[in-house]
C-alpha cells in the first residue's frame, strides 16, 4: 500500500512535453513548416534568357547556374528550350545546364528558370580548405604600381579582410595616385583587384550577382569580388567595400570560370528577368521537405485518402483532452464517457448549427419510437437493432424531406455514426425511464456541452494545422492527460455541490 | 450568500473531493481483482455467506433465457420478493413486489404488473441492460426486506438503508437513506432521498440533507428526523467491518438494511461509495481516513476496529 515516488512521473511527463515541442520546433526550423496556417513566404522566379545566331552547325550552350547561392534555397530548376537536349551537369562543385542539338540555324533563343525562396540559415558554399592564390604575372610599369599599391594596403590591414577593404578604398579613391591611375587606366577594377589580392597571396575570385526586384526585365550580372580568408569564401562589394551579400542579391555565378560557352554560335548574350510570387509557407515546406532529415515526419508522405483520414484521426486527441478536462477538472456530467467526442467528429463535418439540429432531432424522433419499442417486450440486443434501423430510416427520411425543401443540411444527417446515436437513444431512454427527465436534461446537456467545445477547439484552423502538420505535439496532449489523471484536488462543480458546508458548524 | 465555496474552505472542512477520492483512496487501496465480489451481488453474497454476514434469503438465479418460465412456478409460493440485476449498479433495474393480487403483482408504489411485463424485465437483465458495459447478467430473486417499522414510518414507501463507509476495516462515516415521493421510493441521493448523518459511535442521527440542502423534518411523512436512532448498531458496525476481511478491498460503502424478524442484512457492497454522505453527516471524510491511515497497529479484530472506531469518531 505504499505509495511511488511521483518524482519519476513527473519527469516522464516533463520529457514528454519537451519531446514534443522540441520536435515540432526542430522540424519548423529545419523544414520550415510554419506555425500559422496562412503564413506566407515570398518565392523568386528568376529567368535566364539566352540570345545567339546560331550558323547551321552543331550548337552546344552551356551556362553556369546557381547550386547552392548564399542566402537562397533553391526549389526548383527549369529549362524551356523547344527542339533542343537539355541536362543538367555537375562537375566539381559547378552546375551546368547544357543544351544540345544536331543543327540549327539563325537567331536562338533559350529560357532557364530558377526558383528561389530567401533563407537566413543557407550560407552558401563553404570550403573550409584554403584555395591556392592564383600566380599572376605583370609587366612593367604595372608591376612596380602594383607593388607599391599593396604595400600601402598592407600597411594598413592586418587580415585577408582588411587588406581587401583598403584595397577597395584606395581604388574607389576621388583622387587616385599615379600608381592606381596607372593600373587603372588600363583595365576593369574588378579583375584587376581580382589580380592584385591573387598576387599579394590573398585567393580571390570574381562573382556574379543578381540583384532581385519584382518584375524586372532584362537584368545585367553585377560582379561581386570574393576572397577566401582561409576558411571561407567572403563576399565584397567591389566599389563600397562593404563585406557580406545584401539581402536581395542572388549571387549566380560563384564557382565557375565561364558564365556561358557557346559552340556553333555567336553573338551569344545572357539576360535576366524575375519576379516575385507568394506562396503559402506550408506549401513550400511539403514540396520539397520529405528529403531532408525529419521529413520521414511528415504526414504528407501518405496517399491522399488516408491524409484526409489522418487529419480526422488527429484531431481526436483534442477532443479526448477536452473531455478529460471538462469531467476532472470542471465536473460536467456526461452520458457515455467519449460519445461527446464522436458526436464533435460528426459536428466537424457538418458544421455546428445543422449538426445540432440534426442531433436533436434524429434523437427526439428516435425517443419517441423507443417509446412504442418497449411497449413491444423485446429482448434487448434486438432492440437496439431495431433502433439502428430506425435512425437510418429517420436519417434517410430527414435528408429526403429537406433536400425537397430546398435545405441541405437535411443531408448532413449522415455524418452522424447510426450505431452511436442507437445507443444514445438507448440510454436516454432507460435514463428517462429510471432517473426522470431531469437526468436527460442534465447528462445530454453535459454531453452536448462538451461537445460543442470539443467540436470549437478541433475547428479550429490553427488546431486543424499544428495537428496534422505537428504530430509530435500530441506527445503535449499525451503529458497533459496524464497530468489531469493525477489531479486530486476539487472540480469546479464540487465547490458548488458542497456548497452547505459552509454551515457546518 | 454566494452558490460556490472556495477550495481552501471546503479542504479545511476536510472534505473528500471526487478526484482524491479516487485516485487517493478507490485506486490505492481497493485491488481491482477483487471488484468483481463486489459488483456482482451473487458473489458478494456467497461471499458474506463465508463470513457469518447475513444477506436477503435467496430463492432464485436466472440465469438462462429459457429459465424464465420456472419464474412464475417459483414466484407462485413467493408473498413479496426483489428481482435485482446481479451486476446492476445505482440500484438500477431493482423491481420490489410487495404481494400478489391474482394474476397481478403489486409494486411498493402500488402500481400492478402483469406477469408478462417481469418476464421482460428478467431478460432485460439478462441481457445486460443495467450491467455495466452491457454485458449478460444474471437475475436475482431475493426475499422482500419488510424494515423494522420503527424506521419504515420515517420513510415515504421503499426500504430505509444504512450506508457505512469502511476504510481498512475500519467503520468511518455512517448514513441513513430515506426515500421520498420525490425519490419515486427509491434510496438514491441524487433522486431526492433523504440523507441522514448517523453518529458512529451511537447509531442516532445527525445532521440530515435532501437535495444537499440541510432539512430537519422528512419532507413527506414530516416527522423531524433528528429523533432517529438506529436499533442494533454495534451488530451493523460489526457487520460493515467483517467486510473487509470478506473482499480485501480498503475503501468500500457497505449498505445494510434492518430487517423486522431477520435483523441487520447485507444488501450490496460498493467499491465507489458515493460522497454525499459528508453533507449528511456535517462532517469531512478526510480527517477520519488520515487518523486510520496514521495508525502504527492496526487492529486484526473486527470487533476491535469497531470499539476503535466508536471511541475515536463517535460524537
Amino acid at each position: 500500500m505504499k505509495q511511488r515516488s511521483r518524482y519519476p512521473f513527473y519527469i516522464s511527463v516533463l520529457l514528454l512535453i519537451v519531446t514534443g515541442l522540441g520536435l515540432a520546433g526542430v522540424r519548423h526550423m529545419q523544414l520550415g513548416i510554419p506555425w500559422f496556417a496562412g503564413a506566407k513566404q515570398p518565392v523568386w522566379m528568376v529567368e535566364a534568357r539566352i540570345d545567339f545566331e546560331a550558323q547551321g552547325d552543331p550548337v552546344l550552350v552551356s551556362l553556369n547556374v546557381p547550386e547552392n547561392p548564399p542566402g537562397f534555397r533553391v526549389l526548383s530548376r527549369q529549362a524551356a528550350s523547344p527542339g533542343y537536349g537539355f541536362s543538367l551537369i555537375e562537375d566539381s562543385g559547378d552546375l551546368r545546364a547544357e543544351w544540345s542539338i544536331r543543327e540549327a540555324d539563325g537567331s536562338q533563343t533559350l529560357y532557364f528558370n530558377v526558383q528561389l525562396t530567401p533563407d537566413d540559415t543557407r550560407d552558401g558554399d563553404i570550403r573550409s580548405t584554403k584555395p591556392q592564390p592564383e600566380p599572376v604575372f605583370w609587366e612593367e610599369p604595372q608591376a612596380t604600381a602594383v607593388a607599391e599599391v599593396l604595400e600601402r594596403a598592407a600597411a594598413k590591414s592586418a587580415s585577408p579582410e582588411s587588406m581587401t577593404r583598403e584595397l577597395i578604398k584606395l581604388m574607389q579613391s576621388s583622387d587616385p595616385d599615379q600608381n592606381i591611375a596607372l593600373l587603372l587606366n588600363n583595365a576593369n577594377h574588378v579583375p584587376l583587384l581580382e589580380r592584385m589580392l591573387n598576387h599579394a597571396g590573398i585567393p580571390a575570385r570574381v562573382a556574379d550577382g543578381l540583384k532581385l526586384e519584382d518584375a524586372r526585365r532584362l537584368q545585367p550580372l553585377r560582379p561581386f569580388l570574393q576572397i577566401h580568408n582561409g576558411e571561407r569564401w567572403l563576399t565584397f562589394h567591389p566599389e563600397t567595400g562593404q563585406q557580406g551579400l545584401p539581402d536581395d542579391v542572388l549571387l549566380w555565378r560563384q564557382d565557375s570560370s565561364s558564365l556561358l560557352d557557346v559552340v556553333g554560335g555567336q553573338d551569344s548574350q545572357v539576360t535576366f528577368s524575375m519576379l516575385q510570387q507568394t506562396v503559402p509557407a506550408l506549401q513550400l515546406a511539403t514540396r520539397e521537405g520529405a528529403q531532408t532529415g525529419l521529413g520521414f515526419l511528415s504526414l504528407y508522405e501518405l496517399p491522399i485518402e488516408e491524409q484526409g483520414m489522418f487529419r480526422m484521426l488527429l484531431l481526436l486527441p483534442l477532443g479526448a483532452l477536452v473531455v478529460a478536462f471538462m469531467r476532472i477538472i470542471v465536473g460536467v456530467r456526461t452520458s457515455g464517457t467519449f460519445m461527446p467526442i464522436l458526436i464533435a467528429v460528426a459536428f466537424v463535418q457538418t458544421s455546428l448549427v445543422p449538426g445540432l439540429v440534426a442531433f436533436l432531432s434524429v434523437v427526439a424522433v428516435g425517443l419517441m419510437m423507443r417509446g412504442y419499442l418497449s411497449s413491444l417486450n423485446l429482448l434487448l440486443v434486438s432492440r437496439i437493432s431495431a433502433l439502428i434501423i430506425l435512425v437510418i430510416a429517420i436519417t434517410t427520411g430527414f435528408s429526403i424531406i429537406g433536400y425537397q425543401m430546398g435545405f441541405n443540411t437535411g443531408m448532413t444527417v449522415t455524418f452522424f455514426p447510426m450505431v452511436i446515436l442507437a445507443w444514445t437513444i438507448e440510454r436516454m431512454s432507460i435514463l428517462w425511464e429510471e432517473d426522470g427527465p431531469r437526468e436527460v436534461m442534465v447528462q445530454g446537456g453535459g454531453s452536448l456541452f462538451v461537445a460543442v467545445l470539443a467540436y470549437l477547439l478541433m475547428d479550429m484552423p490553427l488546431a486543424r494545422h499544428l495537428t496534422f502538420n505537428f504530430p509530435e505535439l500530441h506527445l503535449v496532449t499525451f503529458g497533459l492527460i496524464l497530468l489531469m489523471g493525477q489531479y486530486t484536488g476539487y472540480k469546479l462543480s464540487e465547490l458548488r455541490r458542497f456548497r452547505p458546508v459552509k454551515d457546518f458548524g | 450568500m454566494s452558490a460556490w465555496i472556495s477550495p481552501l474552505r471546503l479542504s479545511r472542512a476536510g472534505i473528500l473531493g471526487m478526484n482524491k477520492r479516487n485516485v487517493g483512496y478507490i485506486a490505492r487501496y481497493n485491488d481491482r481483482s477483487a471488484y468483481p465480489l463486489v459488483d456482482d451481488k451473487l458473489k458478494t453474497k456467497l461471499l458474506a455467506e463465508d463470513f457469518d454476514i447475513k444477506t436477503p434469503k435467496l430463492h432464485q438465479v436466472v440465469r438462462q433465457q429459457h429459465e424464465i418460465g420456472h419464474f412464475s412456478d417459483m414466484a407462485v409460493d413467493l408473498e413479496g420478493f426483489a428481482i435485482k440485476p446481479s451486476k446492476g449498479s445505482g440500484g438500477k433495474g431493482i423491481t420490489v413486489i410487495l404481494h400478489r393480487d391474482g394474476d397481478q403483482y403489486v409494486k411498493a408504489s402500488g402500481a400492478r404488473l402483469p406477469l408478462s411485463y417481469l418476464e421482460h424485465h428478467l431478460s432485460n437483465i439478462l441481457a445486460g441492460l443495467y450491467s455495466l458495459g452491457g454485458k449478460p447478467d444474471v437475475a436475482l430473486v431475493e426475499d422482500l426486506v419488510r424494515p423494522a417499522a420503527l424506521l419504515a414510518r420515517y420513510s415515504y414507501q421503499g426500504v430505509p438503508d444504512i450506508r457505512i463507509i469502511v476504510f481498512q476495516g475500519y467503520p468511518v462515516m455512517a448514513m441513513l437513506r430515506l426515500s421520498t415521493k420525490a425519490s419515486d421510493g427509491k434510496a438514491n441521493l441524487h433522486q431526492g432521498a433523504v440523507g441522514v448523518g448517523l453518529d458512529i459511535g451511537s447509531g442516532w442521527a445527525l445532521n440530515a440533507v435532501q437535495f444537499n440542502r440541510p432539512i430537519l423534518l422528512h419532507p413527506d411523512t414530516g416527522l423531524p428526523v433528528s429523533d432517529i436512532k438506529i436499533e442494533d448498531w454495534d451488530t451493523m458496525l460489526l457487520m460493515a467491518a467483517r467486510c473487509y476481511e470478506a473482499t480485501g478491498l480498503g475503501y468500500i460503502g457497505v449498505d445494510l438494511v434492518l430487517d423486522e424478524t431477520e435483523g441487520p442484512l447485507l444488501l450490496e457492497l460498493n467499491a465507489r461509495p458515493g460522497l454525499t454522505i459528508q453533507m449528511a453527516n456535517g462532517k469531512g471524510l478526510v480527517p477520519r481516513l488520515r487518523n486510520i491511515e496514521s495508525l502504527k497497529r492496526p487492529h486484526l479484530l473486527p470487533e476491535k476496529r469497531v470499539v476503535y472506531a466508536k471511541k475515536t469518531f463517535g460524537q
